[in-house]
């Protein structure tokens, strides 16, 4: 069954770089992806130009915090927010479809059986009324044309596949009888069903404790080698990231302000703020008995700063001289596949790393 | 479950009984002379005395309250001493009044009532439920804004006021509809059931525009709720037509608020809508409850009490019932 799926998909997208070769256009390729929510106080700039692309078999991680629009941009590739007051603009290529102006009624069918998505918290992201078997094997019926035994054989399969004891009797219980770890595993059961090529997980170990992360991390990423799919998992824990993740997108103000390999994000970081994440880390051998947070607050989304987003916490902005930071809006400048949004040069920067 | 069924039974019973002794208790401090009434304008002090004696008005209190409870499981006789009749079992008593039996006048005055219910049920629930969805599908939008404009007005036009309208428009003006007429208490009658529903359809309408006011609201308020919460969006996320994310995800998750209110209003409307009756001259058990009450007549008022209080506690056994069979995650215990 997995084996038919996959020739079918493939054969439906002529344009999708399925093996991820370099001739061939990215397997997704987001180019200045925007999402505007007008709302009676103004219009909310949650996503300002994203460009991304990613490759099957790889892990995106999209880091930022609360409200740094990582799941406003998750929503926008999966459509979710068509229909919905949000002005999305800009272009999502994606086995030759634009997500971003598909209609609602070309982008049900991608939903599920070729992106998947895992949200963050699965109690309330699961329907309470619902057996989990019944709202996993609903998800297989949707895309598959399929009796309802063998839809559960389906489901039953996965979910012994995520590593659910006994699937055969869990199938009939309901989320409210699982535990938080279960819970999740249930929700990528039903986000893997159908064997999306891409895997979105927004926050997917947050609403759980620290030893359930680490088994629910390591079975996305086997789950993820199994049918090499290409995940984006977004989170605000860079102790996450730095153990899934092969590119690392740092998201501030719905822009992306660092990008690149996740070892020259976590080893030769080139934005300011990326670097107050990383010394915002507790770490277990420091002598310090307090955490070093980002003075300040993020930016009103309603209201961006004409110059850089980052400039009003940032602490160098006078090493960039001329009020560039507060006046001048910095590109995103790509070196070696490590980008960054930032006046300050590759030597300023190495300076304020090595002074910390 | 059978736990459940039996504790409910019992609290039912004891209500019943709080219900039953309470009425009994303000009809006997109650200025009222049911004696007085029931022996007619031009009476002598000794008349009275004598009907108090046929009502069993002279013995004590809790007498009388435990020959009334005692009708209800057997037959008794009823009537002073010498002159008494037999009240056969359900014994109600007998109207100070007419001296009938309170069962038959129950059994009359039911069909009346059951027939104006089930009709204003279903076309309230249809409309509330309906038109509530209908503008949490489309919030803010010019329909959502009539919708919810038309559910303030209906709510607050009181019955008399859309009772008579209605009458004098479909009635007296264009002739559509006949008047209210007491031959037809349920569709199976001889004049079947399109004569039914005509001689019904007016009072239905009144109800119907007074309680699909509130449906309107709670459902929309419930459902926009509901359309907001993480499981919709997963519903979406997984590729459901939007029709199966409306309504087998959103509804049912949404719609428990309104089986509540549903239970209560049935319960409330099935003791007899008496305004409803009085406006449209439907002889159901609130028009007969009213009469009763005025004429001092105990044993109706009574009988009709306890059965109000016996639909409520009965419709809130099934809103339970029908709560577990909506949500999983409540257990009857």
């Amino acid at each position: 069954m997995t084996q038919l799926n996959i020739t079918a998909k493939t054969a439906s997208a002529p344009a999708g770089g399925t093996a991820g070769g370099p001739a061939t256009a990215p397997f997704l390729e987001v180019r200045d992806l925007t999402v505007k929510f007008p709302t009676d106080d103004g219009v909310v700039s949650a996503v300002n130009g994203m460009d991304f692309s990613l490759e099957r078999g790889q892990t995106l991680g999209i880091v930022g915090e609360s409200g740094s629009g990582k799941s406003v941009t998750s929503q926008a590739l999966m459509g979710l927010l068509k229909g919905t007051s949000a002005q999305v603009t800009g272009q999502a290529m994606f086995q030759g479809k634009d997500l971003v102006t598909l209609p609602e009624s070309a982008m049900r069918p991608l939903r599920g059986r070729n992106i998947g998505m895992i949200f963050q918290d699965p109690l309330s992201a699961l329907h309470p009324f619902y057996t989990v078997g019944h709202q996993i094997a609903e998800a297989y019926l949707v895309h598959n044309k399929a009796s309802k035994k063998q839809a559960r054989a389906a489901a039953v399969d996965m979910l012994g596949r995520v590593g659910i004891p006994s699937p055969e009797q869990r199938y009939d219980e309901y989320p409210h009888h699982f535990s938080g770890g279960m819970r999740q595993r249930a929700m990528i059961a039903m986000a893997l069903i159908c064997e999306p090529e891409l895997l979105i997980a927004d926050e997917p170990t947050t609403a759980l404790d620290v030893t359930v992360q680490a088994q629910i991390l390591d079975l996305m990423s086997e789950l993820q080698e199994e049918t090499n799919s290409a995940l984006i998992l977004i989170t605000h824990d860079l102790g996450v990231v730095a153990e899934v993740c092969d590119n690392v997108l740092v998201m501030y103000g719905g822009q992306c302000v660092e990008s690149g390999p996740v070892d020259q994000i976590f080893y030769d970081t080139r934005h300011p703020y990326t670097l107050g994440l990383l010394n915002s880390m507790p770490t277990l051998n420091s002598a310090s008995t307090r955490l070093n947070p980002i003075p300040g607050q993020p930016p009103s989304l309603l209201d961006l700063p004409k110059g850089c987003i980052f400039s009003a916490r940032c602490q160098y902005t006078e090493l960039a001289g001329d009020g560039i930071c507060a006046s001048q809006r910095p590109e995103l400048r790509v070196e070696d596949g490590h980008g960054k949004r930032c006046h300050l040069s590759g030597p300023q920067i190495i300076t304020i790393r090595n002074s910390r | 479950m059978m736990t459940f069924i039996l504790r409910r039974t019992g609290s039912l019973v004891l209500l019943l009984a709080a219900v039953s002794f309470i009425t009994f208790t303000l009809f006997q401090l109650g200025p009222s002379d049911p004696a007085a009434a029931a022996c007619g304008q031009e009476c002598t002090p000794e008349r009275v005395a004598e009907a108090r004696v046929a009502l069993g008005m002279d013995q004590p209190f809790f007498v009388q309250y435990a020959d009334y409870i005692r009708g209800l499981f057997s037959s008794r006789m009823i009537g002073a001493p010498g002159a008494q009749t037999l009240c056969e079992w359900p014994c109600l008593g007998k109207s100070f009044q007419t001296n009938e039996n309170v069962a038959d006048i129950i059994g009359r005055s039911l069909p009346y009532t059951f027939s104006m219910a089930i009709g204003a049920l279903v076309l309230w629930t249809i409309t509330g439920v309906g038109l509530g969805l209908l503008a949490a599908l489309r919030k803010g939008s010019p329909v959502d804004k009539f919708i919810v404009g038309a559910a303030s007005v209906g709510v607050s036009l009181p019955i008399p006021v859309t009772g008579l309208f209605l009458l004098l428009l479909f009635v007296n003006q264009l002739h559509l509809l006949p008047f209210t007429t007491n031959e037809i208490s349920s569709p199976f009658g001889p004049q079947g059931p399109g004569a039914w529903v005509a001689n019904y359809l007016l009072p239905w309408i009144a109800l119907a525009v007074l309680f699909s006011a509130s449906y309107i609201r709670v459902t929309r308020t419930n459902m926009i709720e509901t359309f907001g919460e993480d499981f919709i969006r997963t519903a979406r996320a997984k590729g459901l037509a939007p029709r199966t994310v409306t309504f087998k995800h959103g509804v049912r998750a949404g719609i428990t608020p309104v089986v509540t209110m549903l239970g209560m209003d049935i319960g409330l409307l099935l003791g007899g809508a008496v305004l409803t009756e009085q406006i449209f001259s439907v002889p159901g058990l609130g028009f007969t409850a009213v009469h009763a009450a005025i004429s001092g007549d105990l044993p109706v008022t009574m009988a009709i009490t306890m059965l109000a209080a016996f639909f409520v506690i009965v419709a809130n056994v099934v809103v339970d019932l029908a709560y577990a069979a909506i949500d999983p995650r409540v257990r009857l215990q």
